[in-house]
């Protein structure tokens, strides 16, 4: 999951900013460290070179390198910020081959749904995708805030209720990544990770209609029974009876997710039950 | 008749919560027993409980900062362990016990142990240093200091009464709504947070005022040390950003209580304009407790330089930059929420530029240490320490500014590694530094210097070992708030850091024995002149312990640096000086409104949080009447005869005289 290993061309994008960004701060920030460190060890009391000038406490050249510096190398990041900002906008379309791949997203109590409306499949805690093509995220939630987060694919994206968050990705190497949820979202939040199965672009048509054969159904009726609190270890799939379902939760004509059960009226709560833990 | 409360809200079943709690109830009441047997309940009640003296109610808040310090860092040491262990396991916290202690840690760290410490320290030395008597309203004062006291020991009923809140420091909704979190916790957390927050509103308009109004003769704006500036800084943010806090918690208790839908889900409620409202209030409060700890670093690099600030008039400049543009930035705490590249970039670049005027003032104190003398005593040792680690916090900092770099790190250990080098590597530190450097003036002893500087050095590398391997961990893509984790790059980065807690126990460790050691020696350490560093304003003017009314005559500033002014100038004039005319001094009684009005409010607290209705409205009725009572009140002030200040400022006049003449012997 190193951020420093990107697999895609937006965690590439958004990596080099970052390491950029610190380099450019670095100019700055060495030489400071280096001077803090030399005249506090210079001008100690016990040395009798170092020339005591108790009246140097204003120098109207010192005072404008000192502003200057910060808000130069301030001015070169602010330029780094708008452009990578604008470039990267989680939204902007990444161009890649083959027809791009729709997914719709949700962040249920504590797993991940992930709908395929076009290939009218859906899978849990696993996303598969095939390398290369541009991947259309669509996300919302079932429930509480989340976010959903690919390190090494790039940019991370909200996940709320009642609203679509969108994000555009790419992955370009065939292999095993990892996601993860990247907001605290409650008793099962740390078992929010999930696969990235990045697969050749021939090979996605043969998952997709092997998927599809599953006995399987996600559906209003199924959906409401998984979005109840607790974990998913088995990651189920499921073909798509409706594929207007993402729009029915997102509208919340699918009502918001059910929180845990009082198990006492003294206010101490017990969510997920057994499996949380 | 109890509302939600009865037996199952004490956790039987969890033996850390009721073992720690039972230890810290018998530490109270043996501390109690010892007080009442040995007869100190009388002092205790009237010369502190009771006092509306702004140097004992400094002192009073920082000591709850620093035993909320232990109760915080026990906190971080379980964290820390769980994070070590939990590695393809459960660790030995389950998740709701976890989620309570991470959320208990970012709520007493920020709001009952930095915020009582900064508060505290402005209070002990902001009216020493303007050269006046005392703060602009002395009871509202302690009625502050105690309502603050009031929120801490409601979080701390919550780990044997009920539950804390398990939604992470801010409590977002719809995580915090009664969906969501059906329990007590989050109860606890809004209402200790909204009492609380009333006695830092009602310390930050006191401060203001102070300020603003109270300066003794020829302090004119321009004349006013550092601290006193960046005090101004500080309590205006909090005037302007507590109320923010407040009407947002507000909310959310009405959506909690009486079905109302500000950030719920259903029925048009906004989870983002939660996130809105608390980061318009949670930035600037960073800068509220960062701005009193750049001013402590101006005091403490400048005195022990042996030189005025440099750039003075620049270094105001900055602060009260800093002070503005602090209100703008909010919106980088949620660059992934998926705003436009317009307001991310524009809000990026705001947060970037407050990074010129604090790189000014590392850049105006690394030019006051130029050419200067400068003496490593411990508080000097905890400035340098801060220069060389807070860089390193803003520069992660603005990379965090960055949006692209954000989409990565935002919510990551990274993230974490950041907020706690600058609050620990700016504020704890400064802290830290304004304790040792005032302590003297507030007790008249100074600290051991070897077990302050061992405090130091483990506290700095303590540091670095626990937070230099969180960035590691948030570069190899890991989120904070993990209970448990199967990751295996992560792991050893989770036992380097846990190393670095232990390293970091052993700081506090040493800063327990320092107390205990100079306590212990304070007749070797005693500070007879009032002036122990050699130090620049008027706060080492008077005698240490300064009198109750703090100078017998109100100081005549000439300059910035005033009584580095008349150190230089009149040390012929103090030798030669007649006896002054003295004068009765008027100073405030001592009352105990704050106290009975705190007491009022943790019974309205906890009845609210229980839902005990009868209970609400007595402590309600309770607290109105305190303050009936005190606006009726016929004498709000004592006399201090002319003899008896005569009496109190000859000794330490003479100590005076006596030092500077050997001085001119010499």
């Amino acid at each position: 999951m190193n951020l420093l290993d990107p697999q895609g061309p937006v965690a590439a994008a958004n990596s080099t900013i970052l390491i950029d960004s610190v380099f450019i701060m670095l100019v700055i920030v060495v030489p400071t460290i280096v001077a803090i460190l030399g005249f506090a060890f210079w001008f100690r009391a016990s040395n009798p070179k170092a020339r005591y000038q108790p009246d140097f406490v204003y120098s109207g050249r010192v005072e404008m390198v000192v502003w200057a510096i910060p808000a130069l190398t301030v001015i070169l990041l602010g330029g780094v910020a708008w452009i990578g900002s604008h470039q990267l906008d989680p939204a902007a379309p990444v161009p890649g081959t083959g027809s791009p791949v729709r997914i719709q997203a949700v962040s249920l109590d504590w797993k991940w749904l992930f709908i395929y409306p076009d290939q009218r499949i859906a899978t849990v805690n696993t996303l598969t995708v095939p390398a290369g093509a541009e991947l259309n995220f669509q996300l919302t939630s079932s429930s509480v805030m989340n976010t959903f987060f690919i390190p090494q694919l790039g940019s991370m994206i909200y996940t709320m209720n009642g609203m679509v968050t969108k994000l555009n990705l790419r992955a370009d190497h065939e292999g095993r990544l990892q996601g993860l949820s990247a907001h605290f979202s409650g008793d099962g939040f740390p078992d929010m990770m999930f696969d990235v199965n990045v697969i050749s672009p021939l090979a996605f048509p043969d998952w997709v209609a092997g998927t599809a054969k599953t006995d399987a159904v996600l559906n209003e009726d199924s959906y409401r029974t998984l979005m109840q609190q607790g974990i998913e270890k088995s990651r189920p799939t499921y073909r798509l009876e409706d594929p207007r379902l993402f729009d029915l939760i997102a509208t919340q004509h699918i009502p918001p997710g059910p929180g845990p059960e009082l198990a006492s009226e003294a206010g101490r709560s017990h969510s997920g039950g057994h499996d949380a833990r | 008749m109890l509302g939600k409360l009865d037996w199952s809200a004490i956790p039987f079943d969890q033996p850390i919560p009721l073992v720690a709690g039972a230890v810290v109830l018998v530490a109270i009441l043996g501390v109690l027993a010892w007080v009442v047997v040995r007869g100190h309940l009388p002092y205790l009640w009237s010369e502190w409980i009771t006092s509306v003296d702004h140097k004992r109610i400094g002192v009073m808040y920082v000591l709850l900062a620093s035993v909320m310090l232990l109760r915080g860092g026990s906190d971080a040491i379980m964290m820390r362990i769980q994070q070590a262990v939990a590695y393809q396991s459960q660790g030995y916290l389950p998740p709701e016990h976890y989620n309570q202690i991470f959320s208990a840690h970012g709520t007493i760290m920020i709001f009952f142990v930095a915020m009582p410490f900064v508060i505290g320290l402005m209070n002990l030395i902001v009216p020493l240093q303007l050269g006046v008597r005392d703060v602009a309203f002395p009871t509202l004062n302690s009625v502050g200091f105690w309502l603050t006291a009031t929120g801490a020991l409601l979080v701390n009923i919550s780990l044997v009464v009920g539950e804390f809140a398990r939604t992470g420091w801010l409590a977002f909704p719809p995580l915090s709504e009664l969906s969501y979190s059906p329990g007590v916790g989050v109860d606890y957390y809004a209402w200790s947070l909204q009492i609380s927050g009333v006695g830092t509103l009602v310390a930050g308009i006191n401060l203001v005022t102070t300020v603003l109004k109270l300066r003794t003769k020829g302090m004119n704006y321009l004349r006013m040390p550092m601290f006193c500036w960046t005090t101004l800084a500080s309590n205006l943010l909090i005037v302007a950003a507590f109320p923010i806090l407040t009407a947002t918690l507000a909310m959310l208790l009405l959506d909690r209580y009486l079905g109302f839908h500000f950030f719920t889900n259903e029925a048009g409620g906004n989870v983002m304009m939660f996130m809105n409202l608390i980061w318009a209030w949670g930035h600037p409060e960073v800068y509220i407790l960062v701005l009193p700890a750049f001013g402590i670093f101006s005091e403490v690099v400048s005195t022990f330089s042996g030189k005025a600030l440099f750039g003075y008039r620049s270094m105001v400049l900055a602060t009260m930059a800093i002070c503005v543009i602090s209100f703008m930035v909010w919106l980088h705490h949620f660059f992934t929420m998926g705003a436009g590249p317009d307001v991310n970039a524009i809000f990026g670049i705001a947060s970037m530029i407050i990074a010129v005027p604090t790189g000014v003032k590392i850049y105006n104190w690394l030019f006051t240490m130029y050419g200067g003398r400068i003496r490593f005593a411990t508080p000097m040792l905890w400035a340098v320490g801060f220069m060389v680690t807070f860089i390193v916090g803003g520069l992660t900092g603005v990379l965090l500014a960055v949006p692209p770099a954000d989409f990565m790190l935002h919510n990551s250990m990274f993230l974490v590694a950041h907020f706690h080098n600058v609050i620990i590597g700016g504020v704890l530190f400064g802290a830290f530094a304004g304790f040792e450097y005032w302590f003297p003036k507030a007790f008249g002893f100074r600290l051991d210097e070897r077990w302050g500087k061992a405090a130091f050095w483990f506290t700095f590398l303590g540091f670095f070992i626990t937070f230099m391997p969180l960035y590691v961990a948030g570069m190899l893509g890991m989120t904070r708030r993990m209970q448990h984790y199967d990751v295996a790059a992560w792991r050893p980065w989770m036992l380097v850091a846990a190393v670095g807690m232990a390293v970091l126990t052993i700081g506090v460790i040493c800063q327990i024995v320092q107390i205990v050691v100079s306590i212990r020696n304070r007749e070797a350490l005693r500070d007879r002149t009032g002036d122990p560093w050699d130090g620049r304003s008027l706060e080492w003017a008077t005698s240490s312990p300064p009198p109750v009314f703090n100078f017998a005559f109100h100081p005549d500033v000439r300059g910035e640096d005033a009584y580095w002014e008349m150190k230089a100038h009149a040390k012929q004039q103090l030798l030669e000086h007649e006896e002054p005319e003295y004068q009765d001094i008027e100073m405030p009684r001592n009352s105990p409104t704050g106290f009975v009005c705190a007491f009022f409010a943790t019974i309205m607290g906890f009845a609210l949080i229980w839902h005990i209705w009868w209970m609400v409205i007595l402590g309600g009725l309770g607290a109105f009447a305190t303050f009936v009572v005190f606006a009726w009140r016929d004498h709000d002030e004592y006399v201090i005869p002319a003899d008896e200040v005569a009496r109190i400022d000859r000794t330490n006049l003479e100590e005076r005289r006596s030092l500077v003449s050997m001085a001119g012997a010499v």
